[in-house]
């Protein structure tokens, strides 16, 4: 089909704010970083095409191991935070009516209202030594002397958690809202006991929530620099931390960009292998998300 | 059937009574049914008929009275334990298993093997004509398949008792009047109690042993098809089941069961029934007898003169609308398919009438 000269102009004009966005802003700088990872510092100011920022990356321990503890970290945390949304998604799609319905989906989304700095800042009031767990234990008589939460993998975990949690609700409680009621009778009614409507009906049913929520999280947590950095400290190696550092403090730009294609090359082969482990594919799970 | 003592009937449903708030959905309901018995509950939307059936599955739990299947009390027993299968209004197939697996669900839930489970789904499948269609998905089956699915999931368990939802509803009419033969025929060769509400009257009245007629919350008529038909107990089953004309009046005489009803258009007519001041008058449409002369209807106490004002066809089911001096409707009347009134046009004039026995007077 032929479009009328005025008729393609308007499309062009529509699309051209998406068009330059994605072309400036997302595919013009990785194709830079691209370029960039694979140029080599031979003399000062002088650099020639080489693998050699990424075979530093294989031969120098530290790098590879942050990236795995990083990759494994996320999916940690990307299986906690659907363990804890899984309940509360269930709730909200399915018990919880109209209002109470609408006032708990906001009270998920209100911590997003101040920055995640902010936030992760109020963990760490929460947490550190000086802070109010700590002087409640001692309060109440559980410990002795001050404790230390702050700067360990679990705290770590706990900020990514809690910030993934709300980008892990909404998938679920829209794949779960779906299901009919009757559906579930059903399975009970044929003899079904709660664990088996949950297990072949209920999980089936929300997996494209479920896959749409995962992808969504791991990437952030992947990607997070601040919760790591903060909550963890000297103990929070998380590969963005490398990235950071090879870029600003370093300022080793093309080691930086190889870092940084080797985290965008995880994330993807990790999301790749999600979505042909549970048998889903990218389309249906974006139309849940 | 109905006479059979109490050890012999498949569920009691005694003095059940469920209230949500102040409103009495079910109000004090008695019945039994049978072993083997195709048993329907008719009755308009709202009537409560849907809440009856969710307590006997389990999903509501009666404010006072009892349940029993097999003399054994249900009350307390959740819906996973109950020997009852329902087949929802909207089926509430499982879209993400296929229909090889919907009919072995139950079967695994009460730990048969995985192998014995397939076994015999295709075998229950095979009964009910869907042989092969194990690998199917439940999306990619017909209106009539699916719904056979869904009788063979519960079937497959051997329950005591199946609870049918109006699942004829989402179907389209060619296809719904076949599932009426259909179901009345899986009912026979497996032998098992039915349980069926409906708002559909033709559906109650085709595939039902017994018919009980439900309006708010409470049974106005538990019978057999033709008994409603022919001998309502209560103007409401009267006038819901059966296509019939209904007359407003006075009672002016009675004596041994014959009833002279004044109606408030003027027509006197003579009836069956109770003879209290405000009364309903209730004739069938085929019971109204039709002649060109007075003469041929001259035995019938009441016989009345009108013209044709309407002339409804549907084949069989074809009816006359006939405006008769004193009633304030026009009768209607089944229209002949042979004999001279057949080719009948509106605006003929036409003599009307119908014995006493054919009327039905009841306290309004």
């Amino acid at each position: 089909m032929i479009a009328k000269p005025a008729q393609s102009l308007t499309l062009f004009l529509l699309l051209a704010p998406a068009l330059l966005w994605l072309g400036l802003l997302i595919v013009l700088p990785h194709v830079e970083i691209l370029i960039l990872s694979f140029s080599e510092r031979v003399a000062p100011r002088v650099y020639a095409f080489g693998f050699g920022n990424y075979l530093e990356f294989f031969t120098e321990p530290l790098y590879w191991r942050t990236f795995a503890r990083t990759a494994f970290m996320s999916i940690l945390v990307t299986a906690l935070t659907l363990v804890l949304a899984f309940p509360i998604a269930l709730y909200i799609a399915r018990v919880a009516q109209g209002r109470l319905k609408a006032m708990l989906l906001l009270l998920c989304l209100l911590p997003f209202w101040v920055s995640e700095l902010v936030r992760t800042l109020g963990w760490m009031i929460l947490l550190r030594e000086t802070g109010v767990i700590s002087y409640a234990l001692r309060a109440v008589g559980l410990a002795s002397q001050p404790v230390e939460l702050l700067y360990n993998d679990g705290a770590v975990i706990l900020g990514l958690v809690y910030g993934g949690l709300l980008f892990m609700i909404v998938p679920l409680a829209n794949a779960l809202e779906s299901l009919e009621p009757a559906v579930v009778e059903a399975g009970y009614d044929l003899g079904g006991s709660r664990w088996t409507v949950l297990r072949r009906i209920v999980i089936p049913h929300a997996m494209p929530g479920i896959v749409a929520g995962c992808i969504i999280v791991f990437m952030l947590t992947v990607g997070n620099f601040a919760t790591p950095v903060l909550l963890g400290g000297k103990n929070g190696l998380w590969f963005t931390e490398q990235i950071y550092a090879q870029f600003i403090t370093r300022f080793n730009w093309p080691q930086g960009a190889a870092f940084g294609m080797l985290l965008l090359l995880l994330s993807s082969a990790i999301v790749w292998l999600g979505l042909r482990l549970t048998g889903q594919s990218l389309g249906t799970t974006l139309k849940q998300a | 059937m109905a006479a059979s003592s109490h050890t012999a009937t498949d569920l009691d449903i005694v003095n059940v009574t469920k209230r949500f708030g102040s409103h009495a959905a079910v109000d004090d309901v008695t019945f039994s049914v049978a072993p083997g018995e195709f048993f329907s509950i008719l009755g308009p939307s709202g009537c409560g008929k849907t809440t009856l059936m969710r307590m006997i599955a389990g999903f509501e739990h009666p404010t006072s009275g009892d349940i029993r299947i097999r003399s054994k009390s249900m009350i307390g027993v959740p819906a996973n334990r109950r020997p009852v299968n329902m087949v929802f209004q909207s089926l509430a197939l499982f879209p993400m298993m296929s229909v090889g697996e919907n009919v072995a669900y139950g079967l695994t839930c009460r730990g048969a093997s995985r192998a014995e489970a397939e076994e015999r789904a295709g075998r229950m499948l095979e009964r009910v004509g869907l042989k092969g269609f194990g690998e199917r998905r439940v999306t990619a089956l017909s209106g009539g398949q699916r719904q056979r699915v869904a009788i063979a999931r519960c079937l497959v368990l051997e329950p005591t008792l199946v609870l049918l939802d109006e699942p004829l509803g989402a179907l389209d009419l060619k296809l719904r009047e076949h599932m009426k033969i259909e179901l009345k025929q899986l009912q026979g060769t497996f032998n098992t109690t039915f349980a069926y509400i409906t708002h559909d009257q033709s559906e109650a009245l085709v595939m039902s042993d017994r018919i009980a007629v439900m309006n708010q919350g409470r049974f106005e008529q538990v019978g057999s098809p033709r008994e409603l038909y022919h001998s309502p107990a209560t103007p409401f089953v009267a006038s819901f089941v059966g296509e019939t004309n209904r007359w407003q009046g006075q009672a002016a005489s009675a004596s041994n069961g014959a009833v002279a009803v004044r109606l408030s258009s003027g027509a006197v007519v003579q009836g069956q029934g109770s003879g209290a001041a405000q009364a309903l008058a209730f004739v069938r449409p085929e019971a109204v007898a039709l002649a060109q002369d007075q003469s041929s209807l001259a035995n019938l106490p009441n016989r009345f003169e009108g013209r044709v004002s309407a002339v409804l066809f549907d084949g069989a089911a074809s009816s006359l609308l006939i405006d008769t001096a004193g009633f304030a409707e026009p009768v209607r009347a089944v229209l002949p398919q042979a004999g001279p009134l057949a080719g009948i046009e509106v605006g003929a004039p036409i003599h009307v009438g119908w014995t006493a026995d054919a009327m039905k007077v009841f306290a309004a």
